[in-house]
């Protein structure tokens, strides 16, 4: 066996694999700060977004505040609202959910899924952090600066995002453009590394498709960022040169309260394009790895191999590619040519389908399944409910025409937090409880996991369902207070209360969250190597937490797909993936069922 | 848009050639071993960093096309007046050409282990590559004197951004090609030559770069037809 | 056991708050009734398969769940079962876009006696523009604002000078009679909302946008904007009065023309 060499992509046999250069660590600093190792890498993306995120919670109840009880909490003026949205919603986006799941989740496991001993460019995926980290501390400075963050929208929209008439106009839109610019530059570093990895540093026998799903997903959103981020690039230092030297990008002749600019002939739809170009397949690069974890997530607690394993895969890189050509269905009343809106829906709504077979594969992986509910699971299953949900809902904007009245209405807010908020949020969860025993050694408290879950999980429901009602109402988003009109009926204000409670409480319940992560590194119960009896390879690792360079010193060689769980004539109902037994029984059976 | 849409659109078949090529039609569930029986086709044997360097070749080209698409665009709109093309290009152009050349002998000459060689042509590489630079500074100088500040026109503006972008480019590659010159005593042969050839190839990749950046610089008004059939839906 | 009944309860709860909800749109005052057609089919294509997934999910976790000695069923796939569901959502896609579709087309087909009217933003007010007895707007031009040329109109341009201005008031349109809006900002963006209209538009600065509808129901409506346009986008205000041929014929005559009032 030790002759094969064709690999396709870099497969090549353990003994001819080429043992990596691994620097390695001399003392704290090296080991824990300026650390090489991915997964050391990893857990620093982790916990920088971790942090970064809860300023971004304490923003969204100052924003529920505001909406629940108007006129209540004078501090909160319309400025400070709107800088509280932009806020919010960039941390998010780009510095929480995307830096979570691709520097957070791709350092930690591409490696260990691999069965490769790190990432193939240690000092750059070092590198990657440490600009990440300079963004968010730009981004965070912005809150000290004169005049406050930027209050333009997450969308950043010119001309009204560099014009007086918003918040944060001075110092908060400088400092936002620049800490998007460094984010992206810390970014590709990162996602060259990741990708780099996928194809080149696979252990023997790990081809493409005996990847785990997680990797898949990971894998893809990665390819997508690096070519989607540049977009964002462009566009903030176009409108970076609009704001400090005068330029006209993106800036129409204009008249500023009663002032007649310099600026002239510049298009505001270009910026528009440019954002979505990036800020579409974004939505992508948060769900893709959501998609794959999920994956992983559910076959391993319903024992039951992922349904559909083939198609998952295609499905992957299906909406991945889509995603490129859909981005203008956040631009039907833009003002643009109207003809785009029949090219947008169609494609928006194409894209449906692979979405709609990874749900029903789910869902089959479940059936017939043997269901462990632990919390990783409980996470899995809000995640599929919050998903469809804020899916379905997505059908609705898709269609261009149903999209003209619901636009830049509530229904949105409540369409992208099911679905790009909360779900995703879910499975980040459903990760951390999953993987927090290979990270530490020790298991999370499944008493809190549980309060924790149903309190987000029902809580999340409740503030997110009943606000596309709002939306359909035609209650506008963006507004601290809808104040009077002849079309809302006074019960709105205490559906808005109702959700800001709910709110409350379930930013609240993160809070058991953080303490069970700090209360389960001393007190949990141990963990050994693999809890959960999964098959994939960071499971099978010689010491848990996993040492430098995560092999030991022999590379594992992989020998089946990710996914055999319950396969009939095997000893156990998990068959890992670098165990070379059971006999052919379980061949001949899948042969009869394919 | 329609040019980036392109670019991604070619991307999108070189990967789907690719994908194709792995076996991604197998029934993985069924094989068993540590892969002799998987379907390998298209063995690729290129080092990480070969491979990293293309991989960040593509995303700087991502980057550069969708500058052209904004400045496409952009060139649609009623206020657009280009400036004159400065005559100090078409030198720059040339010295970029040389530092290409000189690489690329660079290159060649770690194959055949001529240390000496190396040595010269990367110094004649990184000399002509700063020549630009500077070139490119004078390039600013002569616009500005003439009045073609980027708060005037949008075009001015993008002949600023979008050379500066380029340069800026450069200046990286300049970084890779110092730690490429002092591995010129010490190491090995085999890891000089795969410095050097990562330094020419990202070279060869700038000059390509800026000869498209050029020409729509100096010349997109004569290919209007084009631009409109491009940008068309995007206004 | 519990965890299938909550999930069985969160279907029939959505179900349940949809049909109950006091929060329902607005009563329609445009010819846009289609759209709310087809938000209706969208509802209930997406509202069958919403129920169908959590309550299969809930069967699944209830009749699935771990007992001793329980062994998950072997099946990597079923390429029928897989080709059929995804059959089966390419029809409800279709379903749901096919008329979105047709209701664009006719959306963006402006009918040829639409009357031209004219929505001007800016920071953080309204304007409107209606034409004269000629039924033309006049010229405009960006650089020509100032206090007394609050729009820009041309001076010269003989089909503004009946142009009627309206500023910090009211609209007023006849019912019945298709109206196309053009739509121009003067600073940022804004966006013409008036929920019972259902039709709305970005206004871009640097551009004209359009879109149109016919009034269908008298009454007085307000007029928000719903594009974010800066600290006083939630108080930009107005209001649409759609009334009679013959009450609006006598509003109109009341006020006063670009020619007049820039004398």
């Amino acid at each position: 066996m030790g002759e094969l060499a064709h690999g396709a992509g870099g497969q090549i046999p353990a003994a001819e694999v080429p043992e990596m250069e691994l620097p390695h660590p001399h003392g704290w600093w090296s080991t824990y700060v300026f650390s090489q190792d991915a997964k050391v890498i990893g857990i620093q993306y982790a916990l920088t977004a971790l942090a970064i995120g809860m300023v971004a919670l304490v923003l969204s109840w100052l924003m529920r505040l505001q909406l629940g009880f108007p006129d209540t909490f004078t501090f909160i003026d319309p400025q400070a609202y709107y800088q509280f949205i932009t806020m919010h919603g960039m941390i998010m986006v780009v510095y929480l959910l995307t830096a979570l799941f691709l520097g957070g989740f791709g350092n930690y496991l591409i490696p260990l899924m691999l069965g490769a001993r790190d990432m193939v460019f240690p000092f750059v995926n070092m590198l990657s952090f440490w600009v990440y980290l300079l963004a968010v501390l730009v981004l965070v400075a912005s809150f000290f600066v004169p005049g406050g963050p930027t209050g333009a929208g997450w969308t950043l929209y010119p001309p009204q995002a560099i014009l007086s008439g918003t918040p944060g106009r001075d110092w908060g839109i400088v400092l936002m453009l620049l800490s998007l610019c460094l984010f992206i530059a810390g970014f590709t570093m990162g996602g060259l590394n990741y990708v780099v990895t996928v194809l080149q540093a696979r252990t023997r026998g790990m081809t493409l498709m005996r990847m785990p799903l997680t990797v898949w997903g990971i894998f893809t959103a990665t390819v997508m960022a690096l070519l989607a981020f540049p977009a964002l690039f462009v566009g903030a230092v176009m409108l970076l040169l609009d704001r400090l030297l005068g330029t006209s990008f993106f800036m129409p002749t204009l008249v500023e309260m009663g002032q007649q600019l310099r600026y002239g002939g510049g298009s505001p739809i270009l910026f528009q394009h440019l954002f979505w170009f990036f800020g579409h397949p974004e939505v992508y690069i948060v769900a893709l790895p959501a998609f794959g974890i999920v994956s992983d997530l559910i076959s391993t607690h319903a024992r039951r191999n992922i349904f559909g394993y083939r198609m998952m895969v295609w499905a992957i890189v299906i909406i991945g590619a889509l995603s490129f050509v859909v981005w203008a269905h956040h631009m039907y009343v833009s003002g643009m040519h109207p003809w785009f809106g029949f090219f947008f829906a169609t494609t928006t709504l194409i894209i449906a389908i692979p979405t709609a077979i990874k749900v029903y594969n789910w869902l089959l992986t479940l059936w017939r399944g043997n269901i462990h509910l632990n919390v990783p699971m409980l996470f899995a299953l809000g995640f599929i409910v919050t998903f469809v949900n804020g899916g379905l809902t997505g059908l609705f904007l898709g269609n261009v025409v149903v999209d003209v009245p619901l636009s830049d209405t509530m229904f949105v807010v409540a369409h992208f937090h099911m679905v790009m908020g909360v779900a995703p949020v879910m499975v980040i969860f459903g990760g951390i409880y999953h993987w927090y025993p290979k990270m530490t050694g020790r298991m999370l408290d499944d008493t809190m996991g549980k309060i924790h879950f149903w309190v987000t999980f029902l809580g999340a429901y409740a503030i997110f369902f009943p606000m596309h009602y709002l939306g359909l109402l035609g209650v506008p988003r963006r507004y601290h207070t809808i104040g009077e009109t002849s079309f809302v009926p006074a019960s709105a204000a205490d559906l808005n209360a109702f959700i800001s409670v709910v709110a409350l409480v379930v930013g609240a319940a993160q809070m058991l969250f953080l303490f069970n992560l700090l209360w389960s590194l001393r007190h949990g119960r141990e963990s050994g190597p693999n809890p959960w009896r999964a098959t994939t390879l960071e499971w099978q690792t010689p010491e848990t937490p996993p040492g430098h360079g995560n092999w030991g010193k022999e590379l594992p060689v992989v020998h089946r797909w990710a996914y055999d769980y319950a396969v009939p004539g095997a000893p156990e109902d998990f068959v890992p993936q670098n165990e070379a037994l059971p006999p052919p029984a379980h061949v001949a059976k899948g042969e009869a069922t394919a | 848009m329609t040019i980036a849409l392109l670019f991604l659109g070619v991307l999108a078949a070189v990967a789907a050639w690719w994908l194709a090529r792995q076996g991604l039609t197998t029934k993985p569930w069924l094989e068993t071993g540590p892969m002799d029986d998987a379907p390998v086709r298209g063995s690729m044997r290129v080092p990480a960093a070969k491979l990293g360097l293309g991989m960040f070749m593509t995303v700087a080209a991502t980057l550069l096309v969708l500058l052209l698409s904004a400045y496409s665009i952009r060139m649609e709109m009623a206020d657009w007046s280009p400036p004159p093309r400065p005559g100090l290009l078409w030198a720059n152009t040339a010295v970029l050409v040389l530092a290409s050349v000189a690489l690329h002998r660079a290159a060649r000459a770690t194959r055949r282990g001529d240390r000496e060689a190396v040595g010269s042509a990367l110094l004649l590489g990184g000399g002509m590559s700063l020549l630009f630079l500077l070139g490119q500074l004078l390039a600013w100088r002569e616009l500005a004197r003439a009045g073609y500040l980027p708060a005037n026109n949008a075009a001015d503006a993008f002949f600023y951004l979008i050379t500066a972008v380029h340069g800026l480019h450069l200046l990286g590659g300049l970084v890779a090609l110092s730690r490429a010159g002092l591995r010129l005593r010490g190491a090995p042969i085999a890891k000089l030559r795969l410095s050097v050839e990562l330094c020419a190839a990202y070279w060869h990749f700038l000059l390509v770069a800026w000869l498209l950046l050029f020409a729509t610089l100096a010349f997109s008004p004569s290919f209007d037809w084009l631009v409109a059939l491009c940008t068309a839906p995007f206004r | 056991m519990a965890v299938a009944l909550i999930l069985v309860l969160v279907a029939v709860g959505s179900v349940t708050f949809h049909l109950l909800s006091p929060w329902w749109w607005t009563p329609i005052a445009s010819n846009w009734s289609y759209i709310d057609a087809t938000i209706t089919v969208t509802f209930w294509i997406t509202g069958v398969v919403f129920v169908a997934v959590v309550l299969f999910m809930a069967y699944c976790v209830f009749r699935f769940r771990s007992r001793p000695g329980q062994r998950a069923t072997y099946e990597p796939e079923n390429k029928r079962l897989e080709i059929w569901l995804t059959v089966a959502t390419a029809l409800g896609v279709a379903a749901m876009l096919a008329p979105g579709l047709f209701v664009w087309h006719r959306f963006v087909t402006v009918p040829t006696d639409a009357t031209d009217i004219e929505i001007v933003g800016q920071q953080w007010l309204w304007s409107y523009r209606l034409p004269g007895e000629d039924g033309k707007l006049g010229a405009v031009e960006t650089r020509l604002i100032s206090p007394e040329n609050p729009l820009g109109l041309v001076p010269g341009d003989a089909a503004g000078r009946d142009d009627v201005i309206i500023q910090g008031d009211d609209l007023h349109l006849p019912i019945g009679r298709p109206v196309r809006v053009l739509l121009r900002s003067i600073d940022v963006l804004h966006d013409f909302y008036v929920p019972e209209f259902r039709a709305k538009m970005d206004m871009i600065p640097g551009a004209v946008t359009y879109f149109w509808f016919t009034p269908t129901r008298t009454g007085t409506f307000d007029v928000l904007c719903a594009e974010l346009c800066g600290s006083g986008h939630a108080v930009m205000r107005s209001r649409v009065v759609v009334q009679s041929t013959e009450d609006y014929q006598a509003w109109l005559d009341g006020q006063r023309r670009f020619a007049q009032a820039s004398r």
